[in-house]
């Protein structure tokens, strides 16, 4: 038996160097150099349907139309207005949104095309083979045994590095010295939280980097993101103060250089909230504001309605896009299935956090737009370049309900066409 | 290693709804799919409150109508087969499915049941009669509240008149058969599902 045990040891050995190697050599060496950005960019034309296939291909006719159509061949179509076959299109419509809908896909992690290894991201995948299996056990023991206590410890210093630091520069006069060093502190104690989470990212056009006095406005698909932007630029952060270890961090940031955090009563008040950004944008000593629009998480596959409420302020608006690649990790905080720590503790058990940031060229309101027309004009910037769907519907949808005007519409559509036709009818 | 959701679904199952409905294998894997992630409660049925978070499916004018379709009478919960035979009505009508064997039952998916599924929009008490009452009612959803009492009621009045043929002042499903019969059914109630 003893040489079956060496044998068998050898065997193990070198399926573990060769495992590691071409984990090295295929997947983490290329994502540094964005080689594999080149094959993401053929799949990402296609955002309509999840990556596993669409069940049905929509017809794009619309009400009047189809209205028209059914009743061209109906009855006698001159003379009768209603038709009882008029609740076909929207039996029909119906039941499309009931296979496939636009909205409800957004709120859970993308489906992949191939599988990453990971089964957290293991949705339709048959049992391939007992090889896989193997495979996927070998990366369990790397990603556990290896990469989570390395990253634990570094995110352990960043975040401690920047309280303790932080907390001795607001012991400085205000001035240049005391701006100069927090600028410092906070880049270096962001990049170690990138660190953390081997985050790979490529940042494009930074000539664009947002400016002191403007706002920079991202899609949102979870709290790293802050992280992401922060470690290539200072920005003044917008958020709700937090109790525990979130309020520590934020407390002894805001005595480094001034953040803007709310109480949980002052977040109702649009005006308040309005005012303390506004005032922070007129001065220009202070640093550029970071908001996420969409007010919620979204999946990275769309980018949603976005709140007017930070385009009303007079000021230029830097955007920025931000698009993660699924197949090394899933960055998406799906918020009513994993609380923060448990989210935090799956990032650093991935592969790598693997993403692109775009800085977009600045905008302004102009002439004649009003805040939500110039809110829908920078997300379409940012969805073109990110490569994501241009959604209309409001993230709150995640949580609440949709707002019966929108049936209204519909049904204002409807009653439309009939009284047309009894128009038509009378003058006959 | 097999995926989360459809290792709950077994191949005989597959097979039985593919025999019953017609769909393919492929196509009842990703319903399946589907059908998992609409379910919020991970019970294995799906309720009106889960049909009702689909936004779109919400803001449609007939959605409650639509969703009611999919539960039998007075249940409160649609399993996965319920679903599929419901979905079933929207399969394209194939070629080769027209000349069935008539003793094997007709398809779901059939002129006839197209029809019958549109029917039993209008008719909620399923007394195989849609009274001038259920008529109005289904106009009433579609026009909200952009057309009078009067203005709705004579539409209706005009819309029975023009299709009962036997004068009891309700239409039965022959007589909506006979007033839809130039209408292309298997085309405005089918959706193209995708191999």
């Amino acid at each position: 038996m003893s040489p079956f045990n060496n044998l068998l040891c050898m065997l193990l050995g070198i399926s573990f160097t060769v495992w590691f190697t071409l984990l090295l050599v295929f997947i983490i060496v290329p994502a540094i150099f964005g080689l594999s950005f080149g094959i993401r960019g053929l799949y990402m034309k296609t955002p309509s349907c999840s990556l596993s296939g669409c069940i049905i291909a929509k017809e794009p006719t619309s009400l009047e139309e189809e209205l028209k159509e059914i009743r061209r061949n109906g009855p006698s179509p001159s003379t009768s207005e209603f038709e009882m076959s008029d609740t076909f299109y929207f039996c029909r419509r119906g039941i499309e949104s009931i296979v496939d809908d636009e909205v409800t896909k957004r709120f859970t992690a993308e489906e992949l095309e191939s599988w990453n290894l990971l089964t957290r991201s293991n949705y339709n995948f048959q049992h391939i083979s007992t090889r896989l299996t193997v495979l996927w056990g070998l990366g369990v023991v790397i990603r556990y045994g290896f990469l989570l206590p390395l990253r634990l410890t570094l995110a352990i210093t960043g975040v401690s590095l920047l309280v303790v630091f932080t907390t001795m520069i607001g012991f400085l006069p205000n001035g240049r010295v005391k701006h100069f060093l927090s600028e410092k502190v906070h880049l270096m104690c962001y990049r170690i939280c990138v660190r953390a989470l081997t985050a790979i990212i490529t940042y494009h056009h930074s000539e664009n980097k947002p400016k002191n006095g403007g706002i920079c406005v991202a899609n949102h698909t979870s709290p790293i993101d802050v992280i992401i932007l922060a470690s290539d630029g200072c920005y003044a952060m917008v958020g709700q103060i937090h109790g525990g270890l979130m309020g520590l961090i934020q407390k002894s940031m805001v005595k480094a250089c001034p953040h803007i955090w709310f109480e949980r009563s002052e977040v109702k008040d649009r005006h308040l909230v309005a005012k303390r950004l506004s005032d922070h944008v007129k001065d220009k000593s202070k640093l550029p504001i970071l908001i996420f629009p969409e007010g919620t998480c979204i999946n990275n596959t769309s980018v949603m309605m976005f709140k007017k409420g930070s385009f009303e302020i007079a000021s230029t608006v830097y955007p920025v896009a931000i698009k993660y690649d699924p197949r090394f990790g899933d960055a998406f905080w799906n918020s009513s299935k994993f609380g923060m720590v448990n989210y935090l503790l799956r990032m650093m058990s991935s592969w790598a956090i693997v993403c692109s940031v775009w800085y977009l060229p600045p905008m302004s309101r102009q002439e004649g737009e009003d805040a939500v027309q110039f809110a829908n004009r920078v997300k379409a910037a940012i969805a073109r370049q990110g490569g994501l769907v241009d959604l209309l519907w409001d993230g709150g949808l995640k949580r609440g309900k949709v707002k019966d005007t929108f049936k209204e519409e519909q049904q204002k559509l409807y009653s439309k066409i009939l009284v047309g036709t009894q128009e038509n009818r009378s003058r006959s | 290693m097999g995926s989360r959701a459809s290792s709950l679904l077994r191949e005989e199952d597959i097979e039985e709804i593919k025999k019953q409905t017609g769909f393919s294998h492929s196509q009842i894997t990703r319903l399946y799919s589907r059908f998992h992630s609409l379910d919020k409660g991970e019970n294995g049925a799906l309720s009106r409150e889960d049909f009702q978070r689909i936004p779109e499916l919400a803001i449609n004018p007939l959605g409650d109508r639509i969703i009611n379709a999919f539960f039998p009478e007075g249940e409160d919960q649609v399993n996965f087969r319920g679903f599929m035979r419901t979905l079933a009505h929207f399969r394209p009508v194939e070629d080769n499915e027209k000349n069935k064997d008539p003793t094997s039952g007709e398809p779901l998916n059939s002129r006839t049941n197209k029809l019958f599924f549109a029917f039993r929009l209008y008719d909620l008490d399923r007394d195989d009669k849609i009274s001038r009452d259920e008529l109005l009612q289904v106009l009433r959803m579609m026009v909200g509240v952009n057309i009078s009492d009067e203005q709705l009621g004579s539409i209706a009045d005009r819309t029975i008149q023009e299709a009962d043929t036997n004068g009891d002042m309700c239409i039965s499903f022959s007589e909506f058969t006979k007033v839809l019969e130039k209408v292309d059914v298997e085309q405005k109630m089918s959706i193209r599902f995708l191999h």
